[in-house]
C-alpha cells in the first residue's frame, strides 16, 4: 500500500501570466492598430523616429508573438503541467524568475525597438544582450518544467506535455542558431552569416518560430483545455501521437518556402515546397482531432462562449495550415508573396488560432483559480462575435488587396509593356482595403476590452486560490515484478522525449543547411561584387535602423514582370557581403535591389527630397517622412570597428583598410554633398546640406544598390 | 511539375531522396508504435486531463 501525498498547485503564477497576457495583448494590438492606420495615413507616424512604421512594425510583431502569445503559453502550461503531472511546479523561485525575467525582456524590447536597435531578422529583431537574456530565461523555464515532470506523480506523460517539451527544445535550438552575431557595441551587432545563407537561417528560424512558438505549444494546450472545457477525452489519442511526431518532423524542413524564386539554390526551395505540402496531413489531423473531441457536445457549443472560441480557433488553425502549404506552391507564391495576402494569412493564424485559444483559456481559467463563476457569459458571447467579425473584417480586405496588387504588378498590356509601371498606382488602389483592415482590427480590439472588463469583474467576485490543495499517490520506483523494465522506460520518457525531439528537428535543419554552408558552388561568386564603402556601410546600418526592410524587399524574382519593372533578377553571389541579408518579406513600397542602376536611376537630390517628404516626390505615397535624417549627424565613432568586424566575418577589406576608412567616408560624403549643392538642394533653413548628416550615408547606400552586376555587364560584353 | 523540381536540382537530388526516405522510415515507425498500442493504454492516457479532482469542472 502506498500513502497518499498532500501538496498544492501554484495558481498565483498562472494568475500573473494571465494578467500579463491581457495587458500585453492590449498593448501589442494597439500598436498594430497604429501601424495599420499608418499604412493609409502617413501623418499617423506622428513625425518622430520612435513611432514611425519601420520601428513600430517589429514592436507590434514582437509584442503580439512574444508578449501576448508568449505569456498565454506560460499561463496555459503552468496550470496544465501541474495537473497533468499531479505535482506543484518544481520551484516557486524559478517560476517567479521566469515571470519577471520574461516581462523585463518585453520591456527591453519595447524600449530598444523604437530606438532603432534592431538586428533586422524578422521576429528576432532584438539585439544580442537581450538575446542572451532570452536564452537564460528560456533555460529557467525548461529547468522548471523538467523538474516538475521528473517529480510527477502521474506515471504517463500526456500528449500535451510532449508538445511542451518539443516547444522548449526547438525554440532553444532555433534561438541559438539564429543569434550568431558579432557584437560591435552594446546594442549593435552583425550576423555571422551573410546573404543567401543568412536568408536560409533566418527563414528556417522564422518559419519554425511560427511552428514551435505559435503552433506546438498551442496544440499542447488544445489537447488539455479542449477536453477539459468539453469534459470528454480527446477524440483519438492515437491520432494525437501521430499528429505530434509527424508535425514536429515535417515542420522543421519547410522554412525555404519563404524564399521561393529568390536566389536560394533550387533544390532547397523544392525541399521546402515538398515538406510544406506534406504538412497538411498532420495539421488537419490535429484540427479534426480537436473538432471531433466535441462530438456529442455540440448542443453546448450553442450556449457556451468558451467552446465557441475553441471551435473557431481550431477552424482558423485548419484554414491557416491549409493555406500555408498552398502558398508554398510556386505558382500561388508567385502571386501572393510580398503582398497583403501574406498579412491576411498570418492574421488568420494570430487572431484566429492564437487569439481565440488564448481568450478561451482565460475565460476558463479565471473562474477556476478564483473559485467563482464567470461574471457574464453574455459578455463573453459578445466578445466572441466581435472577435469573429473582427477577423473577417481584417482578413477579407487583406485577401482582396493582396490578390489585386499581386495581379497589378504582373499586368502586361497588349503592347507588351507593364500596365502599371508606376508602383504607386498599385498602392493607391488598395488603400480602401487598408482602411477596412484597421476597422476590422478595431472591432477585434474592442472585444479584447470587453473581455478585460468581464475578467476583472469575475476576479473581483472571487478570491485567488493561490495554493490549491491536491493529493495523489507517489510514483512507484521499486516494483519488483516482470513489468519493472517498462515502468523504468516510462519514467525515463521525458528525457527520452527531449532527446528524440531534438534528433528529429536536427535532421531537418541539417539537411537544409549543411549543404548550403559546405558546398561552395551553392553560392557562385561574382567578381564584380565588392564590399560596401564605409559610407555605404553606415548608410546600410541606417536602413536597418529605420526598418526600411519592413516595406522594401531587395530581391528581384526571375519574372518578366519584375525584370521589366526593376531590372536584372537577383543572383546569390550579389549578397555575399550582406551581413545581414535584407531581402525583406513585404513590398509595401517597390523593391530596391536595383535602386542604384541606370534603369531606375534617380539623382541624389531626388532621394534627398523623397526622404524628407515622400509624398512630394511621389504623389499619394504612404511612405513616412524622415526629416531627422537631414539634421542628425552621422555617428562615425564605430565605423572603424564595423570595418574590422566585417573583415572578421570574411568581407575582404584590404589589410589596414580601417585606417583610411574614415577619410574615404569623408571624401565620398563630400562628393554627395557637392552633388546635392549642384542640383540646388537646400535645407529647410536655406543652408547647404552638410556632408556629415545621416541622409548622405543613406543616399550613398541607395545609389550603390544593385550596381555591382551592371558593372560586370559592362566589363564583360 | 515534379519533373521541373528535379531538373532544377542540379545534382542535389540525393538530398531530396534522403529526406524522403528518412521521413518515410520515421513515419512507418510511429505508425507501427501507434497501431500496437492497446485500447486500455489509450483509455488511461486520454483520460489523464479529466482525472484530477475537478473533473466536473466548467459548467
Amino acid at each position: 500500500m502506498t500513502h497518499i501525498e498532500k501538496f498544492s498547485y501554484d495558481n498565483k503564477i498562472v494568475r500573473d501570466f494571465g494578467i500579463a497576457t491581457v495587458i500585453w495583448g492590449i498593448v501589442g494590438m494597439l500598436i498594430g492598430l497604429l501601424a495599420a492606420i499608418q499604412l493609409y495615413e502617413p501623418a499617423a507616424n506622428l513625425g518622430n523616429p520612435y513611432t514611425t512604421f519601420g520601428r513600430i512594425r517589429p514592436l507590434h510583431t514582437n509584442a503580439v508573438i512574444f508578449a501576448f502569445v508568449g505569456n498565454a503559453i506560460f499561463m496555459g502550461i503552468y496550470y496544465s503541467l501541474q495537473r497533468l503531472c499531479k505535482a506543484r511546479m518544481f520551484s516557486d523561485l524559478l517560476s517567479k524568475l521566469h515571470f519577471w525575467g520574461w516581462q523585463l525582456i518585453i520591456v527591453a524590447a519595447a524600449i530598444t525597438l523604437p530606438l532603432g536597435m534592431t538586428s533586422s531578422h524578422e521576429y528576432a529583431e532584438l539585439e544580442w544582450p537581450i538575446d542572451i537574456a532570452i536564452t537564460l530565461i528560456w533555460v529557467i523555464f525548461g529547468w522548471n518544467m523538467f523538474g516538475t515532470i521528473l517529480r510527477r506523480r502521474e506515471k504517463h506523460l500526456y500528449v500535451a506535455i510532449w508538445f511542451y517539451i518539443a516547444t522548449f527544445v526547438t525554440v532553444a535550438v532555433l534561438h541559438l542558431v539564429n543569434s550568431f552575431q558579432l557584437p560591435i557595441s552594446l546594442f549593435k551587432s552583425y550576423y555571422w552569416y551573410s546573404g543567401v545563407q543568412d536568408a536560409l537561417v533566418q527563414w528556417w528560424y522564422g518559419h519554425n518560430a511560427v511552428a514551435f512558438f505559435l503552433t506546438t505549444p498551442f496544440l499542447g494546450l488544445m489537447y488539455y483545455y479542449l477536453p477539459k472545457a468539453a469534459n470528454r477525452p480527446v477524440y483519438s489519442y492515437k491520432l494525437s501521437i501521430l499528429h505530434f511526431w509527424t508535425l514536429i518532423f515535417i515542420y522543421i524542413w519547410a522554412g525555404p518556402h519563404h524564399l521561393l524564386y529568390s536566389s536560394l539554390p533550387n533544390w532547397a526551395q523544392s525541399l521546402g515546397t515538398a515538406f510544406s505540402i506534406m504538412l497538411i496531413a498532420p495539421s488537419w489531423g490535429g484540427m479534426i482531432n480537436g473538432l471531433l473531441t466535441l462530438r456529442g457536445a455540440w448542443d453546448r457549443v450553442r450556449e457556451d462562449a468558451i467552446l465557441k472560441f475553441f471551435v473557431v480557433a481550431v477552424t482558423a488553425y485548419g484554414m491557416a495550415t491549409l493555406e500555408g502549404p498552398l502558398l508554398s506552391l510556386k505558382n500561388v507564391n508567385a502571386i501572393a508573396h510580398f503582398t497583403d495576402w501574406i498579412v491576411a494569412h498570418v492574421h488568420v493564424g494570430a487572431l484566429g488560432w492564437n487569439g481565440l485559444m488564448t481568450f478561451a483559456m482565460l475565460y476558463w481559467l479565471a473562474p477556476k483559480i478564483y473559485n467563482t463563476k464567470l461574471y457574464s457569459m453574455k459578455l463573453a458571447n459578445t466578445h466572441f462575435w466581435l472577435a469573429t467579425l473582427g477577423i473577417a473584417f481584417y482578413a477579407i480586405p487583406m485577401y482582396w488587396s493582396g490578390w489585386q496588387q499581386g495581379q497589378m504588378w504582373k499586368d502586361f498590356g497588349p503592347d507588351g509593356y507593364l500596365v502599371y509601371p508606376e508602383f504607386i498606382k498599385t498602392t493607391m488602389s488598395i488603400l480602401p482595403m487598408h482602411v477596412m483592415r484597421s476597422i476590422g482590427g478595431t472591432i477585434y480590439l474592442t472585444g479584447v476590452f470587453v473581455m478585460a472588463y468581464n475578467l476583472y469583474k469575475t476576479v473581483k467576485s472571487g478570491r485567488l486560490v493561490a495554493n490549491e490543495a491536491a493529493e495523489a499517490a507517489p510514483l512507484l520506483n521499486n516494483e519488483n515484478h516482470g513489468k519493472e523494465y517498462w515502468h523504468r522506460i516510462i519514467e525515463r520518457k521525458p528525457t527520452l522525449m527531449l532527446v528524440l525531439s531534438l534528433i528529429v528537428i536536427m535532421i531537418g535543419g541539417a539537411v537544409e543547411m549543411v549543404p548550403t554552408f559546405l558546398i561552395k558552388s551553392n553560392v557562385p561568386t561574382i567578381a564584380a561584387v565588392k564590399p560596401y564603402t564605409p559610407l555605404e556601410l553606415e548608410g546600410r546600418d541606417l536602413y536597418i535602423k529605420e526598418g526600411c526592410v519592413g516595406c522594401h524587399s531587395q530581391t528581384v524574382r526571375p519574372f518578366r514582370s519584375e525584370t521589366e519593372r526593376y531590372g536584372e533578377y537577383s543572383k546569390a553571389g550579389e549578397f555575399v557581403y550582406d551581413h545581414p541579408f535584407l531581402w525583406g518579406s513585404k513590398r509595401t513600397g517597390p523593391d530596391l535591389a536595383r535602386e542604384g542602376t541606370a534603369k531606375l536611376f534617380k539623382q541624389d537630390s531626388w532621394h534627398y527630397y523623397h526622404l524628407v517628404k515622400p509624398s512630394e516626390m511621389t504623389q499619394g505615397s504612404i511612405m513616412p517622412p524622415y526629416p531627422w535624417l537631414t539634421t542628425n549627424t552621422l555617428n562615425t565613432s564605430q565605423t572603424v570597428s564595423k570595418i574590422k568586424a566585417m573583415r572578421t566575418l570574411g568581407v575582404p577589406y584590404p589589410k589596414d583598410y580601417e585606417k583610411q576608412a574614415l577619410s574615404d567616408l569623408k571624401k565620398q560624403a563630400e562628393k554627395i554633398a557637392a552633388n546635392l549643392k549642384k542640383e540646388g538642394v537646400r535645407n529647410k533653413d536655406k543652408s547647404e546640406v552638410s556632408p556629415d548628416v545621416e541622409v548622405i550615408a543613406l543616399i550613398a547606400y541607395l545609389q550603390r544598390l544593385g550596381t555591382d552586376i551592371s558593372k560586370s555587364e559592362t566589363t564583360n560584353p | 511539375m515534379f519533373k521541373q523540381f528535379i531538373s532544377g536540382v542540379e545534382g542535389m537530388d540525393q538530398y531530396l531522396i534522403f529526406s524522403m526516405i528518412v521521413f518515410l522510415v520515421f513515419f512507418a515507425g510511429v505508425l507501427i508504435y501507434v497501431v500496437r498500442m492497446t485500447k486500455e493504454e489509450i483509455d488511461i492516457l486520454s483520460n489523464i486531463p479529466l482525472n484530477d479532482k475537478e473533473t466536473d469542472s466548467h459548467e
